[in-house]
């Protein structure tokens, strides 16, 4: 009979499924800190400190960085604004047309990264565009928009339209009751869309290697590394710092949707 | 002043639904239209040319000859190999991910629920690069996986394996069975996450009912279980599938010199300057994505995203 113990089976199978997703992961904090400097040897002949002071003092490890920061931030303020407006068109109504918007937003990510990459390079390359900061920007704001839409669409599907009536009775305009009524409704959905957007931009490196002139975000900064390895132990510190900056804003993603997924889940 | 202003928009708009959607919709319609499809049509567009083989300049003249092209041999192979390569890693990650995604599904409870959740969240989100350079680490000559057949003593098993014809090589970091395994690696969280959302709607009733009616556990999975989640495991390959599809970093950091379509758009339009092929090149993922979408869409895959 059915019980509701796992059988061991499967319960084996996943915890190994879940071991091959976390162990590589774990193995880059252990090379962060192996003596080893010219090769990849495992098991690593001593542990030291030393690089993370190195990698501290590294001049283009820096400007990568808040080159990264400047791209995700603004391309992240653009799917948000761009985001919400069509999630919020999207669920209010039915509409000719409705399905090849959401078809057009998801698209972006739908198609392989190198198909929007090259498109767009070919673009600015027939309009006479010279790469810089703003292409990276464009190009990253437009495959985020799909991931803040996804979370404000679900979120207005529960704002109760009566909410929304029951204000604009009340004499607020169609302003202050975004402002008042809806805003604080759908904010944490917002700021949940918003730190997803904000990772895949700081990480997404496809797409900037075709709209990047001679700027070096980090990931293309890491790929350079990888295609020919130079400074392995500053990489090892820098990959090991990478997964722990990605981490944070996708924990802070969970505790905010964390409540409302769990009343969805009680009233199915 | 501005106040009656904006109250007299917020007016019209009330008035006038169609009015606020086109509202709503012209900035990301404008964006996304203009941005992105502008560029990919252009992008086709560029395909129906071709490159005048003396002179390497563009002939902006209609022809079919960019596409007749990909059906030379050595572009089929590219076409052929990244397919099967897609395949596989497609096949391989619900095998591995399903497990996790039922488990997580059906039986965690609590903690374990999160545990699961951030489990598959974590590995999903972090880098891409990192991930690939974790597998360098891991498949490199004097690196662990090498080290453990070694310890094991087993390393005349690994290079028997190595010796096989397509999936062997030198050595792991450059055999296709590395370039799988990476592959396999950074896109199982992608196919995991929809399998789960697919079983959570599964009521347990169904599955006790089959047991009941006299069906063995295997027979239970294959009748009941698996057609229930076939929408997730759809929507989660169409992930694994088109990511695979239009990679170029990962087999150029771990694999053999046996090139994939990626790889092959990323040359043309690089160092070979030939745009047309490039963009001829670009539209095989498409037409097979558009084909797959079409597929996943008549099984109901996209209730499952």
């Amino acid at each position: 009979m059915h019980s509701d113990r796992a059988p061991f089976g499967l319960k084996i199978a996943a915890i190994a499924g879940l071991a091959f997703m976390h162990l590589p992961l774990l193995l880059i904090f252990v090379y962060a800190f192996t003596t080893e400097d010219k090769s990849y040897q495992w098991p690593p002949p001593g542990l030291t400190l030393e690089w993370f002071a190195v990698t501290w003092a590294r001049e283009d490890v820096w400007e990568a960085l808040s080159l990264s920061v400047k791209v995700a931030s603004i391309s992240t303020v653009i799917a948000l604004i761009l985001g919400t407006l069509c999630a919020a068109a999207i669920s209010r109504t039915r509409f000719f047309g409705r399905e090849a918007v959401s078809l057009m937003v998801i698209l972006p990510i739908a198609l392989p990264g190198i198909i929007t990459g090259i498109s767009l390079r070919s673009a600015f390359n027939l309009a006479d565009i010279p790469f810089s900061f703003w292409t990276i920007v464009l190009g990253h704001a437009t495959f985020c928009v799909v991931v803040v839409y996804n979370n404000a669409v679900a979120r207005f599907r529960r704002v109760s339209g009566s909410l929304v009536e029951a204000s604009m009775d009340l004499g607020a305009n169609s302003f202050q009751t975004f402002r008042h009524v809806i805003l604080p409704n759908i904010a944490t959905a917002l700021l949940a869309g918003g730190m997803l957007a904000f990772a895949l931009s700081f990480d997404e490196v496809i797409v900037t290697t075709f709209t990047a002139g001679q700027q070096q975000t980090l990931p293309i900064w890491m790929l350079e590394e990888l295609v020919r390895p130079r400074q392995r132990p500053v990489t090892n510190v820098v990959a090991m710092i990478v997964v722990m900056v990605t981490f944070l804003p996708i924990l802070g993603a969970y505790y905010l949707t964390r409540g409302t997924d769990s009343v969805a889940g009680q009233g199915k | 002043m501005s106040d009656t202003l904006l109250g007299r928009i917020s007016d019209t708009l009330w008035r006038n639904p169609r009015l606020l959607i086109v509202a709503l919709l012209a900035p990301p319609v404008a964006w996304l239209g203009i941005i992105y499809l502008g560029s990919l049509f252009a992008l086709l567009a560029q395909s129906f040319f071709s490159i005048d083989e003396f002179s390497g300049l563009i002939n902006y003249e209609f022809t079919l000859k960019t596409y007749g092209e990909l059906f030379k041999a050595y572009n089929l192979d590219i076409i052929v190999r990244t397919v099967t390569m897609a395949l596989a890693v497609t096949i391989g990650a619900a095998i591995i991910g399903f497990p996790v995604a039922y488990f997580a599904a059906r039986y965690a409870r609590g903690p374990w629920k999160a545990l699961f959740y951030l489990g598959v969240m974590l590995p999903l989100w972090s880098s891409y690069l990192v991930k690939v350079y974790s597998w360098k680490l891991i498949l490199a000559k004097e690196g662990i996986l090498n080290w453990l057949f070694e310890t094991l003593h087993l390393s005349r098993l690994l290079n028997a394996y190595l010796s096989l014809p397509i999936v062997g090589g030198n050595s792991l970091s450059v055999s296709t069975t590395g370039t799988f395994l990476v592959f396999l690696y950074v896109w199982l969280p992608f196919m995991i996450l929809p399998i789960q959302a697919s079983l959570e709607r599964v009521p347990h009733s169904m599955l006790e009912a089959s047991g009941d009616l006299g069906a063995t556990p295997v027979q239970a999975f294959r009748t009941v279980l698996l057609p229930l989640a076939f929408p997730g495991i759809i929507a989660g390959s169409i992930f694994t599938f088109s990511l695979t599809l239009g990679d170029y970093i990962i087999p150029q950091i771990v694999g053999s010199s046996r090139r994939f379509i990626g790889q092959a758009v990323y040359q043309y339009q690089g160092t070979a300057g030939n745009i047309p092929l490039a963009a001829a090149f670009a539209v095989v993922p498409i037409i097979i994505m558009g084909l797959y979408l079409w597929w996943a869409k008549r099984k109901g895959a996209f209730d499952a995203l």
